[in-house]
């Protein structure tokens, strides 16, 4: 048999059927549904008459609505509420596997609450109306975002219209140095291949850097996919996939559990399987990475400086430079370093589960926050996050540093809450874009690691966590 | 959804590279339960001085004369011409349904992200792949003529300059099927229920671990 990648096997087991122009049909196990990108979907179905083809296939919950603070009060702007409410209704009349509405203590953000409960598997196809599902590939599963018309299709016949992206394998060689996680991976990548550099492909992330990440940092990479282009990202399967899924709700159990792992245990790509593009990092180059543009591949680390573009000859990246230069209120040649912050944000689907919390909570002990932070904002990523966190105390480090302990949600990663940045704010922050307007009109963000994070807040201004 | 067959359109240019689906349509409009009405909003954050909300008259909102789509030569424009990667960044169909709103039926760019790509076709929006010196080509004679205008010919797969040059693009056969004929890709699938309850059958059976009693 030929050698095949990760991505050929996931793909291949899902195919319902092909059309002569390579067009199939991807049966879909797994969908996760969140408030935003489902009314439009739901009221479809009801349109002409459908439901759901499998009912215990949706696991939903909501998120980038839902307030971080004073849940006593509810949601207070009108139409966030009502989003929340089409969603608690829709799910009512149309069904679920679970469900965890607003306040339960198992609510969270979708790309948290799926991999904690058990409801991404490896070896399953998982989609959602959310660009970073890509995330559920760190557990050897093909995952990306649909759109709302994708999101209707999925749920009234198990499948999407699809066709095959191309293979790519981002190989990161070597240990990587004390300190780098797997943001600092994921944007070094992101910086070498450009935002659109995985575009047409789903990328294998491999290589002994990779394998050294834990199940939370291989999220954080996969998470991130997307911001190079590539809708959905992988990790093979390895002992730390399954050690992670063990005991999950809804994970399997007994003689399945066996059988389970038999087949997870095939998910990797075969010794000679063939890429149609590989990238190679040396891991001992990373060093911690801070964006200052609009675009996640503007991107330096921390003994970098903002660009010039006069050093710029393509007039299009030249632009591009100097719009972004404009929009975050930088001057060229100016170290990262010297780049004061008025909000720190530590949270969203990319970096807000325990491990990150542990991370930044250990730059936070003992110090506190800078005089010239107005706010350091601390949003676990699910409920069940935020009971681990406060087990282990982290809680009370942040609070003594000064920190805001929330309640979790998607939160200030976009600002569809009440967490948004002001016009001309500066935030360091551990979410996934940097686009103009993004964390608020005229918000200005800075994407790092939770340690990064947590030390500008401590500090003021960016610093090497190596050196704090 | 609505039919694409053939057009001749008035021609935007909106000259930036890596324009994301939050410029397209930021995130406070995503708050609708609606599929319609989000073509007032469509780059809301270049497209006024002031800062939008939900529920605001845009029409008495304070336009910004620098940004492209308030030029009064392209008003009415119902091609949009753009730079590498545009859509790239979130989901959101709301970036397709605010072009559709706004007018918009094609968008030609060097390339496009992968999920905003795949919504267009969901809406009657197609989107146009050309090479780079192409897109050079048409920035530059579109904004050289007042009115300048391409005409679309999904049929054919061309496109054709007022001049009369003529560029082929790619498509599904798929796609072109569903956009030519507005299909309803549900059911379509649907013509195939019994293949995929054949596949689901066997699928339950070789990984149990995946099904369970809702």
């Amino acid at each position: 048999m030929t050698a095949q990648t990760l991505y050929d096997k996931l793909w291949s087991s899902h195919v319902v059927r092909e059309e002569a122009d390579g067009t199939v049909l991807l049966y879909i196990d797994r969908h996760l549904v969140h408030e935003v990108t489902s009314p439009q979907a739901f009221e479809g179905l009801k349109l002409a008459g459908r439901g759901l083809w499998r009912v215990d296939s949706v696991v939903s919950t909501a998120d980038h609505n839902t307030p971080t603070d004073h849940w006593d009060e509810g949601i207070k702007d009108p139409i966030s509420r009502q989003q929340v409410e089409t969603l608690d209704a829709n799910i009512k009349s149309f069904g679920a596997l679970a469900y965890f509405p607003f306040k339960d203590k198992g609510q969270g953000i979708v790309h948290v609450m799926g991999p904690e409960q058990g409801a991404t598997l490896p070896g399953m196809t998982v989609v959602c109306g959310d660009s970073h599902t890509s995330t559920h590939g760190a557990f050897g599963a093909l995952a990306h975002g649909i759109g709302t018309s994708e999101v209707e299709h999925v749920m009234a016949t198990q499948c999407l219209v699809a066709k095959k992206s191309k293979n790519m394998l981002v190989q990161v060689n070597g240990p990587l140095a004390a300190g780098i996680t797997g943001k600092d991976v994921a944007l070094a990548i992101i910086g070498k291949i450009g935002t659109a550099g995985g575009t047409g492909y789903a990328i294998e992330f491999g290589g002994e850097a990779i394998r050294s990440l834990s199940m939370e940092g291989r999220m954080t990479l996969c998470n991130m996919a997307i911001e190079a282009g590539a809708r959905s990202g992988m990790v093979a399967v390895d002992e730390k996939t399954i050690d992670y899924v063990k005991g999950r709700p809804f994970a399997p159990s007994g003689a399945d559990w066996d059988a389970a792992v038999a087949y997870w245990n095939t998910l990797h790509s075969d010794e000679g399987a063939h890429f149609d593009a590989v990238v190679e990092l040396d891991a001992s180059d990373i060093k911690p990475q801070v964006t200052w543009g609009t675009s996640p591949e503007m991107v330096t680390d921390i003994d970098g400086s903002v660009p010039d573009p006069a050093a710029e000859a393509d007039p299009v990246k030249k632009g591009s430079i100097e719009r972004a230069l404009a929009y975050m209120g930088l001057t060229a040649n100016t170290p990262v370093k010297e780049i004061p912050v008025d909000i720190v944000f530590i949270g969203s689907c990319t970096n807000s589960r325990i491990e990150d919390l542990r991370e930044a909570a250990a730059v936070a002990r003992g110090r506190t926050k800078a005089a010239s932070v107005k706010q350091v904002l601390v949003v676990p990523g699910s409920g069940l996050v935020k009971a681990q966190a406060e087990a282990e105390g982290l809680d009370k480090i942040f609070i003594a540093a000064g920190f805001e302990w929330r309640e979790p949600g998607c939160s200030m990663c976009l600002a569809m809450n009440a967490d948004r940045l002001q016009p001309g704010e500066r935030c360091a922050s551990t979410s996934n874009r940097n686009f103009e307007g993004r964390q608020g009109q005229g918000g200005r963000t800075h994407l790092v690691s939770p340690a990064m994070a947590a030390a500008a807040g401590v500090t003021g201004h960016f610093v090497d966590i190596r050196q704090l | 959804m609505k039919a694409f067959n053939k057009l001749d359109g008035l021609v935007c240019p909106l000259d930036r590279a890596n324009v994301d689906t939050d410029a397209i349509i930021p995130k406070q409009f995503l708050k609708s339960i609606q599929r319609s009405g989000f073509g007032p909003n469509l780059f809301d954050e270049w497209r006024y001085l002031d800062h939008g909300e939900p529920g605001m008259d845009n029409s008495v909102r304070p336009l910004n004369p620098d940004f492209v789509l308030n030029f009064p030569r392209y008003a009415g424009a119902q091609v949009l011409l753009a730079r590498e990667n545009f859509g790239c960044g979130s989901s959101r169909e709301h970036a397709p349904w605010a072009l559709d709103d706004q007018g918009f039926r094609v968008v030609i760019a060097p390339s496009f992200a992968d999920i905003f790509f795949n919504n267009c076709y969901k809406n009657g929006l197609l989107p146009i792949v050309q090479p780079a010196e192409v897109v050079d080509q048409l920035f530059r004679e579109c904004e050289a003529s007042e009115g300048y205008r391409l005409t679309v010919d999904l049929a054919a797969q061309t496109i054709t300059t007022p001049s009369g040059q003529s560029f082929a693009f790619d498509i599904t056969e798929h796609r072109k099927h569903c956009l030519l004929g507005g299909l309803d890709e549900i059911g379509l699938t649907l013509q195939h229920a019994d293949t995929i309850k054949t596949y689901e059958a066997a699928r339950r059976q070789s990984q149990p671990w995946l099904f369970h009693q809702a």
